[in-house]
């Protein structure tokens, strides 16, 4: 081995960067694997010391517990609902207006554009006190809506449809279907949707994923405990019996995160990919 | 192909000039006036007004609004009453304000230096090999879809005095134990090694994709020239990405200084109401969690409202000597 190392440094070197990439990958992946091994061990096998470095059998009577203490599918049905309903609202809404903003001219449409853009830059919590008068005033207040609409109303969709939109829409295919006879939404819906089927995918993705770990809006507006999404479930079951019964609050986040991560995987590269293309277009 | 733009109205009365941006440059005739021509984009308005309703409802006009109540005062249920600046008064003088931003700028000081830097790095590196990229990239940026709320569960439990994996390391390596808990310090460092797990990875494929648009021939020609891995990491690499480093910066300095369900989970939602809010020794309090505490525990709207739009106004400032820090030193 050391031989080859003198003789060929660039190996040598090549291992050595690789040897530092994984040491940032255990630390990337440690919380992982350590939510498992705490979520299948009993908290007493977690709690003395040396701790328990590997998997348990305690997996299922965790995950009992959860459920005796919490609605806990109760609360990941909720999420579902929210994240799935915010994801389908936003490809559809933000597409349409996106194609209007990205293929035509229309009086108005830099005065919207520009409103939308002004707000882009603001953070949402300026916004978060009457949101809260709103749905109080709608009655919306513990319901799944009060979740949904807001988190519609985000103006990224929009921006970020639009540059996607100006890019993969030739207008030579548009003009073709004007020519054929399409009014504006049969040209949306046979020639703008079908160009754009990877900026939906990633708009979809990221909608789903922060649709699914939002916090601070639903723990404001999911007032009944009967409606609360996963997020403020499991902050609401740290609180009360975070220092009790570890292993059953791991098993709960373990079971939240999974999914989730498990999904992404699978969509993760060329998410990625799309991800970094507003960065560095600058 | 494009409909002729000298056809003319007559020639092809179904294809009207309105819609296309690049009719714009076909020197059309003056356009006409009035509802009739205004009738005639009706698609273009059907298509944006459901996005455009939801979004005057649910969030043009609450941020309008929200300025509007910093300058009342109102506990959501009485009469409201027009008090002026006196509530921006007020902050200026409240010293758990001053704390909390205090303790908002320490965890974004503590949490985005390191955060950047091992980002440019890590991509670097990355940069500079083929085996695996795929495999990297998935795996140092999973932390950024994980939801803070589990994340926040898992770091206390790392850290806590008893059965923290943590302190079980230090133990074996016969380090006494830290109460990361319970220490001002500590506590800041506990959010600020939070926010680094879950962003670095994100800002590394962001610096990877801007590594990939550098020349080839820039390293090649350095490495002509003798220089090694630190020197071409300093004079090239950093000012290449100098706008991809500005990019971040902003984005970091923006969700940084946000930093609201990291202590809100450490600690619990109802610490905000005794004198521990925030962690022991109000550590963890952050302003958006003080302004959570002023609008939702204490139904005290619009000293909230205050809060929130000043500390905006702090946010915009970093963004602006952020800026001038890192564009400003191309000229010097």
């Amino acid at each position: 081995m050391k031989a080859l190392i003198v003789r060929r440094p660039r190996t040598a070197r090549g291992l050595l960067l690789h040897a530092i990439l994984m040491v940032g990958v255990l630390v990337s992946m440690f919380p992982f694997y350590w939510t498992i091994v705490m979520a299948t061990n009993s908290t007493q096998d977690i709690s003395k010391y040396p701790p328990k470095l590997t998997f348990g059998p305690h997996l299922f009577d965790n995950i009992q517990r959860l459920l005796d203490s919490i609605d806990f599918f109760g609360a990941m049905f909720n999420t579902v609902i929210v994240a799935v309903s915010t994801t389908v609202l936003v490809l559809l809404l933000d597409s349409l207006a996106a194609f209007a903003f990205a293929k035509y001219e229309f009086p108005g449409r830099r005065v919207l554009f520009g409103m939308l853009m002004a707000i882009f830059m603001l953070p949402l919590q300026l916004a978060i006190i009457p949101q809260y008068l709103i749905m109080a005033e709608l009655g919306w207040l513990g319901s799944l809506k009060a979740v949904v609409f807001p988190a519609t109303a985000n103006a990224f969709g929009i921006f970020w449809m639009r540059q996607y939109m100006i890019g993969a829409i030739h207008d030579e295919l548009i003009d073709a279907a004007r020519m054929d006879g399409c009014g504006f939404f049969r040209q949306y819906w046979h020639v703008g949707l079908p160009a754009v089927r990877p900026g939906l995918a990633f708009l979809g993705i990221y909608t789903f994923v922060t649709a699914w770990n939002d916090y601070v809006w639903p723990l404001v507006a999911l007032v009944n405990p009967d409606t609360v999404t996963l997020q403020v479930a499991l902050s609401q079951l740290n609180v009360s019996h975070g220092r009790q019964d570890y292993a059953m609050v791991m098993a709960g986040v373990l079971l939240a995160v999974l999914p989730l991560v498990l999904v992404f995987s699978l969509f993760a590269r060329s998410f990625i990919a799309d991800a970094t293309k507003g960065a560095v277009r600058e | 192909m494009a409909a002729p733009p000298t056809a003319g109205p007559a020639a092809a009365p179904q294809v009207p000039q309105k819609h296309r941006r690049t009719d714009r440059s076909s020197g059309r005739p003056r356009r006409r006036r009035g509802p009739r021509r205004l009738l005639s984009f009706w698609p273009q308005y059907v298509a944006v007004s459901p996005f455009f309703l939801l979004f005057l409802t649910f969030l043009f006009f609450p941020m309008i609004y929200s300025l509007y109540l910093a300058f009342q005062r109102w506990d959501g249920i009485g009469e409201m009453s027009y008090v002026g600046l006196e509530q921006f008064r007020f902050l200026l003088d409240d010293p758990t304000f001053w704390l909390a931003l205090r303790n908002t700028l320490v965890i974004w000081v503590f949490s985005t230096f390191p955060m950047l830097f091992m980002a440019l790095v890590l991509a670097t590196m990355l940069n500079s090999t083929r085996r695996l990229t795929s495999f990297y990239r998935v795996a140092y940026f999973v932390p950024n879809v994980t939801s803070v709320v589990a994340v926040s569960i898992f770091f206390f439990s790392a850290f806590s005095d008893r059965y923290g994996v943590v302190n079980a390391v230090l133990q074996a390596v016969n380090v006494p134990s830290v109460p990361w808990l319970n220490n001002e310090w500590t506590i800041k460092a506990v959010i600020a090694m939070l926010m680094t797990w879950q962003w670095t990875g994100y800002n590394m494929v962001i610096y990877l994709a801007g590594l990939q648009a550098i020349p080839s021939d820039v390293y090649e020609a350095a490495k002509l020239d003798g220089a090694g891995p630190v020197r071409t990491f300093f004079s090239i690499t950093v000012p290449m990405m100098r706008p991809i480093i500005l990019f971040t910066v902003i984005i970091s300095t923006v969700n940084g200084l946000q930093s609201f369900t990291e202590p809100q989970v450490l600690f619990g939602s109802n610490a905000a109401n005794n004198p521990n809010s925030g962690g022991p020794g109000q550590a963890g309090l952050t302003t958006l969690l003080y302004f959570y505490h002023q609008a939702f525990d204490n139904n005290n709207f619009g000293y909230a409202a205050a809060i929130v739009w000043a500390f905006f106004l702090v946010i915009l400032l970093f963004v602006a000597i952020n800026w001038r820090l890192v564009q400003g030193r191309r000229k010097g």
